[in-house]
């Protein structure tokens, strides 16, 4: 259990480490460290095989996406149109779910073993050239990256016949400017096209089939791609043997909020609960001040929220999806019984509504009514009927059942993840994420905050 | 002078060398030309199309929706603070309002020394270390009233010019492809299957 200044919030613990192992160096982010420590011994053990069989180790490890889908990566790797040429890989670095804190980590920490994942992936999906798209916000990432690609050039692990192979690729450092959106696939590939990062719809525009310039593309997350190192050193069955079937191999968490030492955890995948993470003494040390959990959200801003009934269940894709709710991007974010309620669905809801793309009215225009209901409720001028109106705004959104954890307390039954949408994107339904567990599961408090006008109030002169 | 300067086009030809379609360079180019000019003028619109083979309009249309880019000048030192969730629940809203009162000025506004604009941002991906904030994009982390009181005195001063480059400037490195390690763009007309996958079919 410890802590580097290099790396803020990482926290280190008595675990497997897969993609966080070099964290303890202050200089992990320099080719001479990587090469000290095994980098580029993965690629070179890619490189002894034909790509085919590089694509079964990582279809048979169950190499989940940690973008916020969790879809296999071997398997994404096998849907694009058999023979059809040139495939693009573009690395998704754009990290800016709310809560969710770990790609800019693996990129400021460890940017060789990123693009050593990079390569792998290129070599056994047949994939032509890569994007490395990095969020804009994050000026050190750029300059780490940048500098490993410089370094990895010069010593010939990036572009042409690399280590003396056929296998030929470029990396290109992309930068993004400031837009949340753009972290959906299709508005990535729209963005790297130069132009607005609107997201398109799918079908068709599956990326896999129809992505960069219109050609077949992968789209993979930094730390999904990160994984790939260890893999192919240390083989598919050391890979699976940490973690559960359906869910092997570690993940990077964040837990933040009201826990006494919130940090980010490089996790056993599947079997860890979120009562260890909040409570254990190797992660967070329970909720600050003594205080009491009221709620806690698992997956990202975009999560339905969970109780302290739920505090059991593992971090386990499947079964956080049958009790309403998803992994998402890793975010996990705690509140504590101090918390005012209505303010923290209103700071989560703004979020997706001020970075709605415009092309859905739903998500345009129901995104900004529900963040300004919420946000005179939560100043004091709400009225009675305005309850009605943030479900029936949100429901114009996400037609039908929402799925929502269930609670015993409330006598509600689980409705599984995911929910309808009248949207193009996930944006749209993501605000009303927030309002619906909020109003669901403490209504009380927003009825709490709700003038009750016997007449219209007058402002009286000063 | 707000058209890219010799220098700067060089390091842009470069940048557009790396796509296989030049459109893609747009957004790394209007990066180039905030850093040059502290923020987007129309004659850096007009010239990135022109390098870019598209439209004026087209540029700003793909400009204006990345918050990064600004269209007037604003501060040497961006300092956005984080509103979002997590910085939220430990005290980002009050770090806000503490700016606010240091600076003399609301989120969006500029000192009258030219030395500061503040913005109220979204999650800035440090979300177990907040109230976090950015100046020019570099992280600070956990900062109290304190914290911030010192660090607005440090940047007056000028002890952080090391650290912290004028607003405009992203990364002091830059990619660099030498010609004889690049394996070249892949144009998506190019129907090609790639050598390692020719070998083993
Ligand atoms: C609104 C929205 C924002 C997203 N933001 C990100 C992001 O910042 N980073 C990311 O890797 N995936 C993000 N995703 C998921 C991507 O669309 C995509 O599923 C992922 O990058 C695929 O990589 P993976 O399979 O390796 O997880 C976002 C999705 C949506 C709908
Ligand atoms: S749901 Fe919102 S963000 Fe997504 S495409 Fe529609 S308008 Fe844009
Ligand atoms: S919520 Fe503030 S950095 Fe993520």
């Amino acid at each position: 259990m410890t802590t580097y200044p290099w790396a803020a919030g990482y926290v280190a613990g008595d675990r497997p480490q897969i993609v966080t192992s070099r964290f303890h160096y202050e200089d992990s982010y320099t080719l001479e460290r990587y090469l000290a420590s095994g980098g580029y011994e993965g690629l070179k053990a890619a490189l002894a095989k034909a790509a085919p069989a590089v694509h079964e180790d990582v279809k048979g490890a169950t190499v989940l996406g940690r973008g916020g889908a969790g879809f296999p990566a071997g398997t994404k790797w096998g849907l694009t149109p058999a023979g059809k040429y040139p495939r693009y890989l573009v690395v998704n670095g754009d990290e800016s779910e709310p809560g969710t804190y770990k790609d800019r980590l693996l990129m400021e920490r460890d940017p060789h073993q990123l693009i050593e994942g990079c390569l792998i992936a290129c070599y056994a999906a047949g994939l032509s050239q890569c994007f490395l798209y990095i969020r804009g916000e994050m000026a050190l990432a750029h300059e780490r990256v940048g500098r490993a690609l410089n370094e990895a050039y010069a010593a010939g692990y990036v572009g042409k016949n690399i280590l003396g192979t056929k296998f030929s690729v470029d990396i290109a450092l992309h930068w993004g400017a400031g837009a949340y959106v753009v972290g959906e696939e299709t508005a990535l590939i729209e963005s790297l096209e130069g132009k607005r990062g609107e997201p398109r719809l799918k079908p068709p525009y599956f990326p896999a089939a129809i992505g960069l310039y219109g050609q077949p593309t992968i789209v993979n997350n930094v730390e999904t791609l990160s994984n790939l190192p260890w893999l192919l050193c240390n083989g598919v069955e050391a890979y699976t043997a940490i973690g559960t079937q359906t869910s092997p191999g570690t993940r990077m968490v964040a837990v933040s909020g009201h826990v006494k030492r919130p940090g980010v955890y490089e996790i056993i995948n599947g079997t860890t609960t979120f009562r260890d993470l909040l409570y254990g003494d190797e992660f967070c040390q329970g909720i600050r001040n003594g205080n009491e959990l009221k709620a806690f959200v698992p997956g990202g801003g975009s999560a339905p929220w969970f109780t302290p009934e739920q505090l059991d269940l593992p971090f386990e894709g499947r079964l956080v999806g049958a009790a309403g709710s998803m992994l998402g991007s890793g975010a996990i974010m705690v509140m504590d019984s101090t918390t005012d309620i209505p303010k923290a669905a209103l700071s989560l809801t703004r979020f997706y509504a001020h970075e709605s793309c415009g092309q859905c009215t739903p998500c345009r225009e129901g995104g900004t009514w529900l963040e300004r209901i919420l946000s005179r409720i939560c100043d004091g001028h709400g009225t009675s009927s305005d309850l009605d109106l943030l479900i029936e705004v949100g429901t114009s959104i996400c037609p039908g059942d929402f799925p929502h954890a269930s609670s015993t307390k409330l006598g509600l039954e689980a409705t599984p993840f995911p929910y309808k949408m009248t949207t193009i994107c996930f944006v749209g339904p993501s605000a009303y994420a927030p309002v619906h567990s909020a109003l669901t599961l403490f209504r009380e408090e927003f009825e709490a905050k709700i003038v009750k006008r016997t007449s219209i109030p007058v402002t009286v002169g000063h | 002078m707000s058209r890219l300067n010799a220098a700067n086009l060089e390091i842009a030809r470069e940048i557009m060398s790396r796509y296989p379609v030049v459109r893609s360079a747009t957004i790394p180019l209007l990066h180039l030309s905030q850093e040059q000019n502290g923020y987007v003028t129309r004659e850096a619109m007009q010239q990135i199309a022109e390098l870019v083979e598209s439209t004026a309009a087209e540029v700003y249309g793909t400009a204006s929706f990345y918050e990064m880019f600004k269209f007037e000048p604003i501060g040497k030192y961006c300092v956005n603070i984080c509103r979002s969730i997590s910085c939220h629940l430990v005290g980002g809203d009050d770090l806000v309002e503490h700016a606010e009162h240091v600076l003399g000025i609301k989120p969006g506004g500029t000192t009258a020394d030219g030395l500061f604009t503040l913005e109220a941002v979204e999650c800035m991906a440090a979300c177990t270390e907040g109230p976090t904030l950015q100046v020019n994009y570099r992280h600070r982390f956990r900062v109290t009233h304190q914290d911030f009181d010192q660090l607005i005195d440090d940047l007056r001063a000028g002890r952080l010019d090391a650290e912290i480059p004028p607003h405009g400037t992203l990364a002091r490195e830059r990619q660099h492809i030498p010609a004889d390690k690049a394996a070249g763009n892949v144009s998506p007309d190019t129907p090609i299957t790639p050598a390692w996958m020719e070998a083993a079919q």
